[in-house]
């Protein structure tokens, strides 16, 4: 029954992300490398790094990298179960509470609840990033990947695909080891 | 003020599948830059100040960002078959892509070309989430930075360098952080 198991508890801690995900799942990503390589050791340190670069060199939501920790836990029915309670919980809250947004759209108290989880999730957000650079740069030309990769990112508009596809083909040839 | 409730043309559940899995499939290290471009300049099924206000709604909703979009502009458009038809647009594709590689790298993952890939697409990787974070910290730092800093400072030193877990440094901080924030707007 492990197999079963592993599902429910996939079920579980992505519907709970589901419904606290503000500011989208770029801020969870602390949340579920803590509990998939440290409590649930569903994986390793490297194993959630690939899985999260296969994620971003992969077109689509960047949610996608709970789809790949459920099929890293639990195969094809993994990844089906944390995509489906990924989304589910928090498509219904918003489906049911977009019917009603536009009343009350200049509502004050709406104003502070976007106000005030704002710079909660922004923080997480660099949490995030914090989390997935320390795993990422075991080496300083990784590092300097890390930073050139920022760089562009923030003083470009240049579609990332280039330098993603770029920075593994460095990888191929063997510029960071392997 | 704008009217948000209808949608031009009233986009069919078909319609809706195809704008979304046109975004999905284009969009590389995030989908949201797609889909602005398709929602208002492409398709105008949304005005610039809509798209604004569609997406903080969808911001202050959990879940991702994009996902709501879609449940949002396909819901306005033809009811819940159409968030489920725009919802199935944006995630079908790039769910069965990105499982496909998954499995590949189970496969091959041993690979030292392989690993010295995923090490250097990795390393960029976090590179991206590092700009998007400063990106997205902007128009707060724009704004009241002596509100918003102690708040994300909290939220990160709480979760990256203590490491409680996030659902309670949430419960924790959003509450006082949007009492602060409706205190302000009532003196403002």
């Amino acid at each position: 029954m492990k197999g079963n198991d592993t599902l429910v508890q996939l079920a579980l801690q992505f519907c709970t992300l589901s419904l606290i995900a503000f500011g989208g799942a770029n801020a969870l990503i602390p949340e579920i490398h803590h509990q998939s390589v440290d409590v649930r050791h569903w994986m390793t340190d490297q194993d959630f790094t690939s899985l999260y670069a296969i994620a971003q060199a992969c077109p689509g939501p960047n949610f996608l990298v709970s789809t790949l920790v459920g099929w890293k836990a639990a195969g094809l029915a993994g990844a089906m179960v944390a995509t489906i309670a990924m989304c589910g919980p928090s498509c219904l809250l918003t489906f049911w509470i977009a019917k009603v947004w536009d009343r009350y759209r200049e509502a004050e108290w709406r104003l502070a609840v976007g106000g005030g989880l704002a710079p909660v999730t922004v923080g997480f957000v660099f949490s995030s990033a914090f989390v997935l650079v320390r795993a990422a740069d075991s080496t300083w030309s990784l590092g300097a990947v890390t930073a050139v990769s920022a760089a562009l990112a923030y003083y470009t508009k240049l579609n990332p695909i280039w330098w993603l596809l770029g920075a593994g083909v460095l990888g191929v040839f063997g510029a960071f080891g392997g | 003020m704008t009217q948000t409730a209808a949608v031009p043309g009233n986009p069919s559940p078909r319609e809706l599948f195809v704008a979304f899995f046109q975004c999905a499939i284009s969009g590389f290290g995030g989908t949201l830059p797609f889909a602005r471009r398709m929602l208002v300049e492409r398709r105008k099924w949304l005005t610039p100040q809509e798209f604004v206000e569609t997406l903080s709604l969808c911001q202050s909703l959990p879940g991702p960002n994009i996902v709501n979009m879609s449940i949002v502009v396909g819901g306005r458009s033809a009811g819940w078959l159409g968030s489920l038809a725009a919802f199935a647009g944006l995630v079908g594709a790039p769910v069965l892509i990105v499982t496909t590689m998954g499995a590949l790298y189970s496969q091959f993952g041993a690979v030292p070309q392989v690993r010295g890939a995923l090490l250097g697409l990795g390393a960029a990787a976090s590179g991206l989430l590092a700009a998007t974070a400063l990106r997205t910290a902007e128009p707060l730092l724009k704004g009241k930075p002596w509100i918003a800093v102690p708040f994300m400072a909290t939220a990160f030193a709480a979760v990256a360098l203590l490491h409680f877990p996030l659902p309670y440094v949430l419960l924790a901080l959003a509450p006082i952080s949007i009492g602060v924030v409706w205190w302000q707007r009532r003196r403002a």
